[in-house]
């Protein structure tokens, strides 16, 4: 199983901080599960101009490639002025209508404000169910007060982290048994 | 569709022979998953021209290369390939699905089809297109935001060079033409010219209103969705001043037909999922294909009487005049193409022509 970390944001620290933790937790739930987090602030990706993600070159191709080739992703993203970040949403702008069917997407969320709190249910779920994702129900939103200078002082955040990871995991080899048990019957 | 005279005499279509059945080929150069081996572009080239062979032997009316630039395909230069058919054919029609005309200066992409219509005495014709895939226009020097723009003012510019000797023209991505004669003309002095569409309405419309006859690709997906581009297209034709009992509409998409509906599949479906994954990036999920097989779903794929019921029933919902079949795509072995044209031309095509002749069109 192929687990994708993406910290959607170019700036800040308090989303990586929190992915941070969940590649770690993934990696005690299971060592066999093949992780890599994609932090945006490390790659320069273009703007999505309509082409196919296939024929994108460097960082970008890079990014959208490794996505597709993911059994789950966890997304973890900011919000600025009350939605996702343009970083983010560039993101799926560069990838197919159908890039996450047959993929379980997770959301980790963290804002200055509780007020927030809506923003991933109103604005990133729905992105996530068009692009077909199966997305996990619960998501985990955390407030600028869990973290500390590059460490989360909430366990009720790290708890809520650490069962996100496993219903992603869960989800993932469910979702999977249940494709092959139904391409099987299908015999072609 | 009554009386002596044939609407449809322009595009060299008589709606009252019946359904025009066709074969085309993207030009895609793609490994056998089954062996994960690759003829090379030398061998798949040489093919292209087989299959037109084996088409026209079969009874097929038309036979089409498409243009792509990219990795796994074999097809950059289709009208050379095209000039090859023409010479090793007598009577099938030949064509291009699709001739990108955004990259393309249509002075050189008419001058080529001309020639290849005198080669072949008065059968080719031209399907231009906007390009699925993009990364051509880097390759040829063009930007992709005039993606729309560099195909609507070039498509303009071929159909009036087909229309008119002299051609006095000024636009925005090619030199202006002063009294400038594009030689040398088509067998007849025009040849068909057809717009590639899409599935969706948006891009029928466009075709309807220019008056253009449209070849509409699709995937998948059921026959109703498809009916209202088709019905798109010819209210948008009306609306423009275009009599749509005069313009042909083609539907081109996946054929591939065997002794059952579940040997069909069994074959295809590796060669269509894998090939889509190298082209496009992702493939085709099997549940999508597993309704390929249904009569309301457009794909063409079967045992024989179910190619011919679903072709029927499409023929009953489109009134189309042409349907042309992929199924040469990701890497079917030579044999099981030829097996193919094979079924076709004996159990396939003639209750087709037989069940759709003089029907007449949808609007006849």
């Amino acid at each position: 199983m192929k687990i994708v970390g993406l910290s959607g944001s170019n700036v800040g620290a308090t989303t990586r901080t929190a992915m941070d933790y969940a590649m770690r937790a993934i990696q005690e739930f299971d060592p066999e599960i093949e992780t890599r987090l994609i932090d945006l602030a490390d790659y320069d990706l273009k703007f999505s101009d309509g082409r196919d993600y296939v024929e994108y070159e460097g960082d970008t191709k890079e990014v959208t490639e490794a996505l597709m080739e993911a059994d789950a992703i966890i997304i973890g993203t900011p919000i600025f002025q009350a939605s996702i970040p343009g970083s983010l949403k560039n993101v799926f702008d560069l990838l197919p209508v159908n890039a996450f069917r047959d993929k379980v997407v997770s959301i980790l969320v963290t804002a200055g404000s509780a007020k927030h709190y809506l923003v991933a249910e109103q604005q990133l779920r729905p992105i996530l169910t068009y692009m077909k994702a199966q997305v996990v129900q619960s998501f985990v939103f955390i407030e600028a007060k869990d973290i500390h200078r590059g460490q989360i002082v909430s366990d009720d955040v790290s708890l809520r982290i650490e069962r996100l990871v496993e219903d992603t995991v869960v989800l993932t080899q469910t979702y999977s048994q249940m494709r092959s048990a139904r391409e099987t019957a299908y015999a072609f | 569709m009554t009386g002596a005279t044939n609407s449809m005499a322009e595009y060299r279509i008589n709606p009252d022979a019946g359904l025009e059945f066709g074969m085309y080929t993207l030009g895609d150069h793609l490994p056998n998953p089954s062996t994960g081996e690759r003829i090379t572009a030398g061998e798949r080239i040489r093919e292209f021209v087989e299959y037109a062979k084996a088409a026209e032997q079969a009874g097929f009316d038309f036979f089409s290369l498409g243009e792509s630039h990219q990795e796994y395909f074999a097809s950059q230069a289709h009208a050379v390939i095209l000039g090859a058919i023409a010479q090793a054919t007598e009577k099938i029609k030949i064509g291009s699905t699709s001739t990108i005309l955004s990259t393309s200066d249509p002075v050189r992409v008419y001058e080529n089809f001309a020639t290849i219509d005198l080669l072949s005495r008065g059968r080719a014709e031209i399907v231009a297109g906007r390009a699925s895939r993009v990364g051509l226009f880097e390759l040829l020097g063009y930007d992709l935001r005039d993606y729309e723009e560099l195909f609507e003012e070039k498509f303009d510019l071929l159909r009036k060079i087909n229309r008119e000797r002299v051609v006095n023209w000024t636009g925005q991505f090619r030199p202006a033409l002063r009294n400038a004669e594009v030689l040398p003309r088509p067998q007849d002095g025009s040849m068909p010219i057809w717009r590639a569409v899409g599935g969706t309405p948006a891009s029928a419309i466009k075709a309807g209103m220019a008056g253009a006859p449209m070849v509409m690709a699709h995937l998948g997906g059921p026959v109703s969705s498809f009916t209202h581009t088709i019905d798109a297209y010819r209210d948008a034709a009306q609306r423009s001043g275009f009599d749509p009992a005069t313009l042909p509409v083609a539907t081109a998409g996946f054929l591939y037909v065997a002794e059952t509906s579940q040997q069909a599949m069994q074959e295809f479906y590796p060669h269509v999922n894998e090939g889509m994954i190298r082209t496009n990036g992702r493939g085709m999920p099997k549940q999508l294909f597993a309704q390929s097989t249904d009569p309301r779903s457009i794909m063409n794929i079967g045992s024989p009487q179910q190619i011919i019921d679903k072709i029927l029933y499409q023929h009953e919902q489109f009134g189309h005049q042409r349907f042309i079949g992929q199924i040469d795509f990701g890497g079917v072995p030579f044999e099981k193409v030829m097996k193919n044209i094979e079924i076709i031309g004996t159990k396939i095509l003639p209750d087709v022509k037989k069940y759709t002749a003089q029907n007449g069109s949808k609007q006849a």
